[in-house]
């Protein structure tokens, strides 16, 4: 295996304004993230809501570019490459967005809007293009009388289908997937889920698979790489992320996971402590205010990640061997 | 006397393509400070449902009950005025797409101060501290700052906080989440759950709560309704509804959860809901349903004792155990 991405030192600053007259304020959504993903695998992320999931997917799929750092995409870099290969490059990753409401243009019906990335990167005929989106109707779990509505028409869950079938119909080779099954009943998220995997061994696609629910990364993942405040804190195997977690942060995720048990109602560990501010971050390990692990040295200085065994993670306490 | 009574629940929208039935006889009896789930195949009517209570639905949808009631206001003969002042101070609903639901062209200060405004009529100062206050509660960092953001400036989980604090502005009676943690990693989901269920408890609040997540409803949930192509299929206490599922239907989405599955495919349940112009006779489950008879392919099953969860089943599951 090699890597078709590989990300380094990549930070994202927004320039947010407070006010009128407030001078704008820097937001890192992304803070100096270094990881890699090879080709084929699933790369799970996952982390706190606002921690930058999101914001590092619109990295990767290049709709915006990173203030700092580097991005390797599939052998290009794209801060340096030619407009040519970046914009090759636009079909060989795609992205389903986390909302898909916001996603899919209301005035466009179903149709167009799958067959749409077709018109602007294939020379197939119309009457190829809606065989084609007819077919990724089906695939996807879709009915063909659905290629002639509206997106209002659909439940959250089918717009989540349409999303997904737009994404797949230029063959990409990276998906990038924002939360992809978050908005499906269990079952079509089994199917989704299937569908995916059953993509992946068909086609070698590399999966980047954005989720907050640690029950479906524990399926579909190959490796885990856990966000804290823009900045990757733990990355692992699969296997090892699930038996041993290594950073707090990821152990408390792995406790607070509900159980599909009744009888292990309330029996979660609850994190307490304010959540930090984008803005101003704590000095030293973003997650110091929240973790029953912090000391002086956390307040003050930042750990950076460390190979612990098969698994990289960030936290003084683990360096220290104290946990 | 229940605080929310819904019976025979129709709701047909006008599409191009002829009517189309959203959501069939739904039956729903909600009591004072009850937690009851609602989990079902995407797209079998739980959000219609809800918005047909709401009376948000578009002209398109044509609605009809044998009764609709809200303690003691008959909701189907109450003027606009009336059933708009109910709605937003007694009764109030957290959506499914918290972007789609905040308005782009307003802060969200903005947003929250008109709901205390028009319900609760505060003047300026005590709206600027309640609307502070509401967002702690929720847990946004930095409520102060927030305020004067724009929707689009915030994550999906912050937004969907933001509707959770608009939606518990006026301390309402019955509140409707529909998939109110969807967006949000586990450590605040739990954190919003306990809000959720503080509330509940503290002022008695009734909560309806719409999820695709077993995790959350085992964990949250008193009762639970299962809904299948607009119908109620099942209905039962969550302590037994995971070990004893009497619908077959019921029984196939518990075994779609990854947590409960092995292998590397999920159990998935083959076929799809049926749409407008292919709803079966006889039980509406039945082409994907592996216990089907003819008799189930040609009369409508009948609803089963509560004992047996009322399934809508010619041949309920588990019935020794409810013995
Ligand atoms: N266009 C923007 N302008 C200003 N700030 C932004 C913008 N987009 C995102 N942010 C901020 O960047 C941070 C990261 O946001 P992002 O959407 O990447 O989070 P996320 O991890 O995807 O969260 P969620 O799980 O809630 O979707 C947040 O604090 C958010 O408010
Ligand atoms: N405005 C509309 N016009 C026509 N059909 C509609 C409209 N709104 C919803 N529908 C249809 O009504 C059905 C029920 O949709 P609803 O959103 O209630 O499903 P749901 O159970 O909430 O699904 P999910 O779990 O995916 O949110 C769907 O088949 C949907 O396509
Ligand atoms: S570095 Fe310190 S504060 Fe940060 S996670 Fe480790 S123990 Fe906790
Ligand atoms: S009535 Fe028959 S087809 Fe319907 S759920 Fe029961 S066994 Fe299955
Ligand atoms: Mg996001
Ligand atoms: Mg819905």
């Amino acid at each position: 295996m090699s890597a078709i991405v590989s990300a380094e030192g990549v930070s994202q600053v927004y320039e947010v304004k407070r006010g009128l007259f407030a001078k704008a304020a820097g937001l890192k959504a992304v803070k100096e993230a270094s990881f890699t993903v090879e080709e084929g695998e699933t790369l799970a992320i996952v982390g706190e809501s606002g921690c930058g999931k999101s914001t590092l997917a619109r990295i990767l799929t290049m709709i915006e570019e990173p203030t700092e750092g580097h991005l390797t995409i599939d052998g290009i870099d794209i801060s340096a490459g030619r407009s040519s290969d970046v914009k090759r490059l636009r079909s060989t990753v795609q992205i389903v967005f986390q909302n898909p409401y916001g996603a899919l243009n209301p005035r466009q019906k179903v149709g167009a809007i799958i067959e749409e990335p077709l018109k602007i990167n294939s020379k197939l005929s119309r009457a190829e293009r809606r065989e084609k989106a007819k077919d990724m109707l089906a695939q996807v779990g879709l009915r063909p009388e659905h290629y002639d509505r509206y997106p209002h028409m659909f439940s959250g869950g089918q717009r989540q289908r349409i999303a997904i079938a737009r994404a797949l119909i230029l063959d990409p080779k990276i998906l990038v997937l924002d939360e992809p099954v978050s908005a499906l009943d269990v079952s079509i998220q089994a199917s989704v889920l299937n569908l995916l995997a059953d993509l992946q061994d068909r086609l070698k696609l590399t999966y980047i698979f954005i989720s907050h629910d640690l029950s479906v990364v524990k399926h579909v993942a190959d490796r885990v790489l856990v966000m804290y405040l823009g900045r990757p804190v733990e990355i692992a195997p699969k296997a090892a992320l699930y038996s041993e977690p290594k950073h707090p942060y990821t152990k408390a995720l792995l406790s607070a996971t509900p159980a599909t048990n009744p009888d292990d109602r309330g029996e979660r560990i609850r994190l307490t402590g304010e959540l930090p501010s984008p803005f101003d971050p704590p000095p030293g390990c973003s997650f110091n205010p929240r973790c029953p692990h912090a000391n002086e040295r956390c307040r003050t200085e930042r750990p950076v990640l460390t190979e612990h065994g098969p698994t990289r993670v960030a936290c003084f306490a683990v360096d220290e061997g104290r946990i | 006397m229940p605080l929310l009574t819904i019976r025979n629940l129709t709701v047909t929208f006008d599409t191009a393509s002829g009517p189309f039935k959203a959501v069939d006889s739904f039956d729903l009896n909600v009591d004072k400070g009850e937690i009851l789930g609602i989990v079902g195949e995407s797209g079998s009517g739980k959000s219609v449902a809800m918005l047909a209570l709401m009376g948000l639905l578009p002209p398109t949808a044509t609605v009809t009950a044998d009764e609709l009631a809200f303690e003691d206001h008959d909701l189907r003969t109450m003027s606009g005025r009336e059933r708009r002042r109910l709605i937003g101070a007694e009764m109030s609903m957290i959506f499914q797409e918290p972007m789609s639901s905040l308005n782009p062209c307003f802060t969200v200060g903005f947003q929250i101060k008109e709901t205390l405004r028009i319900h609760l009529g505060l003047d300026r100062k005590a709206r600027q501290k309640r609307a502070i206050e509401l967002l702690e509660s929720v847990g946004l960092p930095e409520p102060e700052r927030r305020l004067s953001a724009f929707p689009h400036q915030l994550s999906g989980g912050m937004s969907q906080r933001v509707m959770i604090a608009m939606a518990t502005a006026c301390h309402p009676k019955l509140l409707i989440a529909d998939e109110p943690t969807t967006a949000l990693d586990v450590t605040i989901q739990a954190q919003i759950l306990d809000l959720l269920v503080d509330l509940q408890r503290d002022r008695g609040m009734a909560m309806v709560l719409i999820t695709h997540d077993m995790g959350v409803v085992a964990e949250t949930a008193h009762r639970v309704v299962v809904q299948y192509a607009g119908q109620q299929v099942e209905r039962q206490p969550v302590e037994t509804l995971f070990d004893e599922p009497h619908h077959p239907y019921t029984a196939a989405l518990l075994s779609a959860i990854p947590e409960r599955a092995t292998g590397d495919r999920l159990p998935t349940i083959p076929g799809v809901v049926p749409g407008q112009g292919d709803r079966p006779d006889g039980c509406l489950f039945n082409p994907r349903c592996s216990r089907a008879d003819d008799r189930c392919r040609t009369i409508e099953p009948p609803h089963q004792s509560d004992a047996l969860g009322q399934a809508l089943c010619h041949y309920p599951l588990n019935t020794e155990e409810a013995a």
